[in-house]
C-alpha cells in the first residue's frame, strides 16, 4: 500500500495496486480495470499500473521496482520520547537515593507540576511566582500529608547538601541549618557565616508567603522539622522578612519543642538586623564574633540636607534597611514600604521616578520584574535610577546592594563602576556610595575582586547590609 | 526518613521550565534532568490546578485503573441481539455517541439502511431512508446498551451477538459477529451480496457458533478466556485493533473443536470453518467487548480522570471518563491518514467512525503499535513511527497493564488507562489505528491509517471533571 502510493503520486499515472494478491486486492485490482490474466494466490505479490502512455508507464514500472528494492533503512529503535511533565521525569529515573524536583514554568501551571512531585513522595522547589495563595496552601497541605517539602512559590534561593539551587552562594558545608522565607536574607546569613569560617547543612527556602497568615508557616514547619531530624544539622536559624505576628508565634512556640536549638532572624522593628541575629549565632556557638570585611571608599561627606536613595534588588535586604534607618530618618517612601501609608508607586518607564526625601526601592518586586529578568540579572532599571539621582538636584547618599553567587550576574562591579563614576561626576552635589556586596571569596566573582573594582570607583563596601545602612546613615549626619 | 530522604545527599534535579537554573546546576556538577515542559495544549489554567490539588484525584484513578486491571473476558454464550440485549422491536443501536439520521454520515447512513432491509422493515432504500429519518426506527449508541461494534456497528434485533462476561465483576458486554473484509455494512455498504451474507450469518454461523460455545460450555468445559487470547495476539504481532490475525487464528482454535461437534450439515460447518478462518478481523468483535468489559469496570469512580469510552460515529467523536459517568463529551470526527485500497484516495474517506477506538481505551492498538511493527504497512509509517507512538503513550496513561505485554519494549506492559488531565499536560492526544470507511454509502472500506480525536472532546470532559473538583 506505501508503494501504491508513492507509484500513484507519479505524473501521467491513472491508477495503481500493489498488494498481496487476496481476493479483496484482486477484486481491487478488478474494479480498477487491473485484474491479472492469470490465477493469483494470496502469497503473491499483485503489481498493477495504469497510465496515460507508454512512457509514464514505463517511469511507473521502474519506480515500482526501484520502491520494493528499497530496504527499509531504520534499524527499528524508536527515538526516545522526552518526558513533558515533572511526574513523567521523576518516574524515569530509577534512583532511590534523594531527589528535588524544580519548577520555573509559569505560576499559572507550576500547580500540576509541583503536585506531581508530591504524588511521586519528592519535596520540589517552586521558583515560579504567581502561584495563587490558596494553591500554595494546597500544595503545603498535601506536602505535608506525603512527608515532603514544598520550597516555594517563588523560591529564589536553597542549598541543599551542598547543591545550590537558584540564587544561592558558594558557602562552606557545616553544622547550621536555614529555614528561610527570604531570598537575599538567606544570601546575607549563608555568607556572613561562611566569613566567620562556620558552615551551612542546608538551606531550605520555604517562600516568601509562607509566614503570612494565609499560608500559616506550613512549610517552615515541616522544614523545622526536618532539619530537627537531620543529622548534619546541629543549629537552626530561621530567616524572613516581617512575618505575620501569630504565625510567628507558632513557629516561634514550634521550635521551642524541638532537640536543635533555633534562634531567629525574623526581621521586625524590635529586631530589624540579620548581622545582629548572626553574631548572636557564633557567641550561642562559642565563637568569636569577626570584623566584617568592608573597604572604606571616598568616605566623603554628604551634602547638607542630602536624603537617603536605597536602591536594592533584595527584598529582605531593602526591608532591613528600612527597618534600621527609619528611626533616625522617619518616614520612608518605598514600593515595599513598612507601613501601606509610605506606598511609592513606580512606573518603571518613566524617567523621573523619584519621590523627593528618603526613599528605598526594591527592584527585585514582582511589579518591576514583568516582562524582564531579575535586577541580580539585569541591572537595566538600577543603572536608570542611578543616573536619575544623579541628574537631580536634591543631594544624596546612594546605598545599593550587589548580590553574588550563582545565578547572580558574572561580573556586577563591570556595570556598576561606569555608573557610579559617571553618576558621582555628574551630581551637582557630592554623591556618596554605598554598597552591601552579599556573598563569598568563593562565589564565581569572588568578594574581594568585586569588592575592590567598586571601592576603586569611590563607594564604601559592606559585607554587612546592616553595616552599610548604618554608615550610609553616619554619612548623613543621621543621629542613630 | 524525613522529607523523603531529601537531606541525605546531595539529590537528583528533576527540573521543568527556564534553562538557567539546570545550566547552574550542570556547572556544579549535578545530576540533573530536564523534561520537555510546554504550556499545557489546552485547558483552563484553573481547572488544571484544581484537577492537579483534587485529593481524590490519585485514590480514584488507582481504583480505576485497579478494576480495569483487574476485569478478565470470558465468552459465555452468542445469542440473538433481541434475546441478551435491551433492544426494541424498531430500534437499530450504533457507534459513538448519540446521533440523529440527518446528521449521520455515509457510512453510517449505509449500513442504517442495510439492516432496515436485512431485518425487513423497509423493502427498498427509499423506503429505509423514510422509516429512518421519520424516526420511526430509533436509533442508539451501542454504548448506552454495554455493546460495541466495529465501524458503523449497527446491530439489529436478529444480528448474533458474541456475550461476554468478566469472571471478577461479573458484567457483561456484547458484540455483533465480524462480516469480514470489503464491501460490508458496518463499512456502510448494503448491497445483496451483503444482505445474503448477513442472513447467512443469521441462519447459519450464528446459529453454529451458538451451538458450539453451549456445547462446549455444557460439556464442562471452561469458556473460552478471550482476554487470554488478546494478550497472546500482542506477542505475535497484533495489536489488537487493526491487526487481528493471530488472535482471529487463536479464536478460530479454541472454537473449532466444538464447531465440528455442532449437529448441522458438514456444508454449514465447513463453510462456517472457511468463513472465520479467512477473516483476518474475526477476532476484532471479541476483543472489543473485553475491552469493554474491562472500561465499564472502571465506570463511576468520582474524582477518577481516567477515560472509561472512546467511540466514533462518523460524524462526532465522543468521550466518557469514570468520574462523570454516562457524559458524553463531543468533538467533530477526524478524517483518519493513511494507506488507501486500490485507486482510493484521501477524498473517499469518511471520517472516523467506530466503537473500535475501546481498544485503545484499554491500552492496545494504536497503543500497542510496538507490539505490532508490521501495521505499518497497512496504516502508514515506518517501524520506529510504531515504537515510538507506544512510547509516547505511556505519557499519557495511568498504568502499565502487565497482562499485555509487549515483547520488544521488554515486555513491558502496555500503556493503559488514560488521564485526560496528562492528555492536556503533554498535548498529546491518543493515537488511534482505525480503518477508513467510504463516504459515500454504500461503498465499503477504502483504507487503513491513523487517527486522533479532536481535543474539544478533551476541552469539555477537562472542565467538567474541574467542575465535579470543585463541588466534591
Amino acid at each position: 500500500m506505501q508503494v501504491s502510493r508513492t507509484v500513484a503520486a507519479l505524473p501521467g499515472v491513472t491508477g495503481v495496486i500493489v498488494a498481496m494478491a487476496t481476493p479483496l486486492n484482486l477484486e481491487l485490482a478488478t474494479n480498477m480495470g487491473l485484474a491479472p490474466e492469470e490465477a493469483a494466490s494470496p502469497e503473491q505479490l499483485l503489481i498493477g499500473v495504469a497510465a496515460e502512455d507508454d512512457e509514464a508507464l514505463a517511469a511507473a514500472v521502474a519506480a515500482v521496482e526501484t520502491a520494493l528494492a528499497e530496504r527499509e533503512r531504520s534499524t527499528g529503535s524508536a527515538e526516545a520520547i522526552p518526558q513533558r511533565t515533572i511526574g513523567g521525569g521523576l518516574a524515569e529515573r530509577t534512583t532511590d537515593g534523594p531527589a528535588l524536583a524544580i519548577v520555573s514554568v509559569p505560576g499559572q501551571y507550576a500547580v500540576a507540576e509541583a503536585a506531581d512531585a508530591i504524588a511521586a513522595g519528592r519535596s520540589v522547589l517552586v521558583f515560579s511566582d504567581g502561584v495563587p495563595v490558596e494553591h500554595e496552601v494546597a500544595l503545603k497541605r498535601a506536602a505535608h500529608d506525603a512527608g515532603v517539602l514544598v520550597m516555594g512559590p517563588d523560591c529564589g534561593t536553597a542549598i541543599v547538601s551542598g547543591v545550590a539551587l537558584g540564587f544561592a552562594n558558594v558557602v562552606r558545608p557545616g553544622p547550621v541549618g536555614l529555614v528561610a522565607a527570604s531570598g537575599t536574607g538567606a544570601q546575607q546569613v549563608s555568607c556572613l557565616l561562611d566569613m566567620a569560617g562556620v558552615g551551612v547543612s542546608h538551606v531550605l527556602g520555604v517562600g516568601g508567603r509562607d509566614l503570612s497568615e494565609a499560608v500559616g508557616g506550613l512549610a517552615t514547619l515541616d522544614a523545622l522539622a526536618a532539619l530537627d531530624a537531620d543529622p548534619a544539622t546541629e543549629r537552626v536559624m530561621v530567616v524572613s522578612k516581617p512575618p505575620a505576628p501569630s504565625v510567628a508565634a507558632t513557629v516561634e512556640a514550634a521550635a521551642a519543642t524541638l532537640s536543635v536549638p533555633v534562634r531567629s532572624a525574623v526581621l521586625s522593628a524590635e529586631t530589624p538586623d540579620l548581622t545582629a541575629a548572626v553574631e548572636g549565632l557564633l557567641r550561642d556557638m562559642g565563637l568569636d564574633v569577626p570584623v566584617w570585611p568592608s573597604r572604606p571608599g571616598a568616605a566623603e561627606a554628604a551634602a547638607p540636607g542630602a536624603v537617603l536613595k536605597g536602591l536594592y534588588s533584595g527584598g529582605t535586604l531593602a526591608d532591613e534597611t528600612m527597618l534600621i534607618a527609619a528611626p533616625a530618618l522617619g518616614e520612608i517612601r518605598s514600593n515595599t514600604p513598612l507601613s501601606p501609608h509610605l506606598h511609592l508607586a513606580l512606573d518603571p518607564s518613566a524617567q523621573d521616578q523619584f519621590a523627593p526625601g528618603h526613599v528605598v526601592i526594591d527592584f527585585g518586586d514582582d511589579a518591576l520584574t514583568v516582562g524582564r529578568a531579575h535586577p541580580m540579572i539585569d541591572p537595566t532599571l538600577r543603572l536608570e535610577a542611578i543616573a536619575a539621582v544623579a541628574a537631580s538636584d536634591e543631594p544624596a547618599v546612594l546605598l545599593l546592594d550587589v548580590v553574588l553567587g550563582y545565578g547572580a550576574d558574572p561580573d556586577p562591579a563591570g556595570a556598576l563602576v561606569p555608573a557610579l563614576s559617571a553618576a558621582r561626576d555628574a551630581a551637582e552635589h557630592p554623591l556618596p556610595v554605598v554598597i552591601a556586596l552579599v556573598g563569598t571569596e568563593g562565589d564565581p566573582q569572588g568578594w574581594s575582586k568585586q569588592a575592590d573594582a567598586l571601592a576603586a570607583a569611590g563607594a564604601a563596601v559592606f559585607a554587612s547590609n546592616s553595616a552599610a545602612t548604618r554608615y550610609a546613615l553616619d554619612l548623613l549626619g543621621a543621629a542613630r | 526518613m524525613t522529607l523523603g530522604g531529601l537531606l541525605d545527599g546531595p539529590p537528583a534535579i528533576v527540573a521543568a521550565g527556564v534553562d538557567v537554573f539546570s545550566d547552574a546546576l550542570r556547572a556544579q556538577g549535578a545530576d540533573v534532568h530536564d523534561v520537555e515542559w510546554r504550556p499545557p495544549h489546552f485547558g483552563d489554567p484553573a481547572d488544571l490546578a484544581v484537577l492537579a490539588l483534587d485529593r481524590r484525584r490519585a485514590a480514584a484513578n488507582r481504583t480505576a485503573v485497579e478494576r480495569l486491571l483487574a476485569a478478565g473476558s470470558v465468552l459465555v454464550d452468542v445469542r440473538p441481539a433481541r434475546e441478551v440485549l435491551d433492544i426494541g422491536d424498531r430500534m437499530l443501536l450504533h457507534s459513538g455517541p448519540p446521533l440523529l439520521w440527518e446528521n449521520a454520515s455515509g457510512p453510517m447512513r449505509g449500513a442504517l439502511i442495510g439492516a432496515c432491509l436485512f431485518e425487513g422493515w423497509a423493502s427498498s432504500v427509499e423506503d429505509a431512508e423514510k422509516i429512518l429519518a421519520s424516526g420511526e426506527v430509533t436509533l442508539d449508541p451501542c454504548h448506552h446498551h454495554r455493546t460495541v461494534g466495529p465501524m458503523a456497528g449497527v446491530t439489529s434485533p436478529s444480528m448474533w451477538m458474541w456475550c461476554l462476561e468478566d469472571p471478577v465483576s461479573g458484567g457483561k458486554a456484547y458484540c455483533n459477529l465480524n462480516e469480514g473484509l470489503g464491501k460490508v455494512l458496518r463499512m456502510g455498504a448494503f448491497n445483496d451480496e451483503v444482505q445474503e451474507r448477513l442472513r447467512w450469518m443469521r441462519d447459519v454461523l450464528g446459529p453454529v457458533l451458538s451451538k458450539a460455545v453451549r456445547g462446549s460450555i455444557d460439556a464442562g468445559n471452561d469458556p473460552i478466556d478471550v482476554k487470554g487470547i488478546l494478550a497472546q495476539m500482542l506477542q505475535m504481532g497484533d495489536e489488537g485493533h487493526n491487526r487481528n490475525r493471530a488472535g482471529s487464528l487463536m479464536a478460530l482454535r479454541e472454537l473449532s473443536p466444538s464447531i465440528v461437534a455442532v449437529d448441522a450439515p458438514s456444508s454449514d460447518i465447513a463453510a462456517v470453518l472457511k468463513f472465520a478462518g479467512g477473516n483476518e478481523h474475526f477476532f476484532l468483535n471479541l476483543g472489543m467487548p473485553t475491552a469493554k468489559l474491562a472500561l465499564d469496570a472502571a465506570r463511576d469512580v468520582p474524582g477518577s480522570t481516567m477515560l472509561t469510552v472512546m467511540s466514533r460515529n462518523g460524524t462526532e467523536f465522543g468521550i466518557q471518563t469514570a468520574g462523570t459517568g454516562d457524559r458524553w463529551f463531543t468533538g467533530p470526527a477526524q478524517t483518519p491518514v493513511g494507506l488507501f485500497l486500490g485507486d482510493y484516495g484521501p477524498e473517499d474517506a469518511n471520517p472516523d467512525i467506530g466503537d473500535s477506538a475501546i481498544m485503545e481505551t484499554y491500552g492496545v492498538g494504536g497503543f500497542a503499535m510496538a507490539a505490532a511493527p508490521a501495521i505499518v504497512r497497512f496504516v502508514g509509517g515506518t517501524v520506529p513511527d510504531a515504537l515510538a507512538t507506544t512510547e509516547r503513550m505511556y505519557q499519557l496513561t495511568l498504568a502499565e497493564n502487565p497482562a499485555m505485554a509487549i515483547p520488544i519494549m521488554g515486555f513491558r506492559g502496555s500503556p493503559t488507562g488514560i488521564d485526560v488531565l496528562k492528555v492536556a499536560r503533554t498535548g498529546w492526544l491518543p493515537q488511534i489505528n482505525t480503518g477508513m470507511a467510504g463516504r459515500v454509502a454504500g461503498t465499503g472500506q477504502v483504507g487503513a491509517g491513523l487517527v486522533q480525536p479532536p481535543q474539544e472532546c478533551f476541552e469539555q470532559a477537562l472542565a467538567a471533571l474541574a467542575e465535579a473538583a470543585r463541588t466534591a
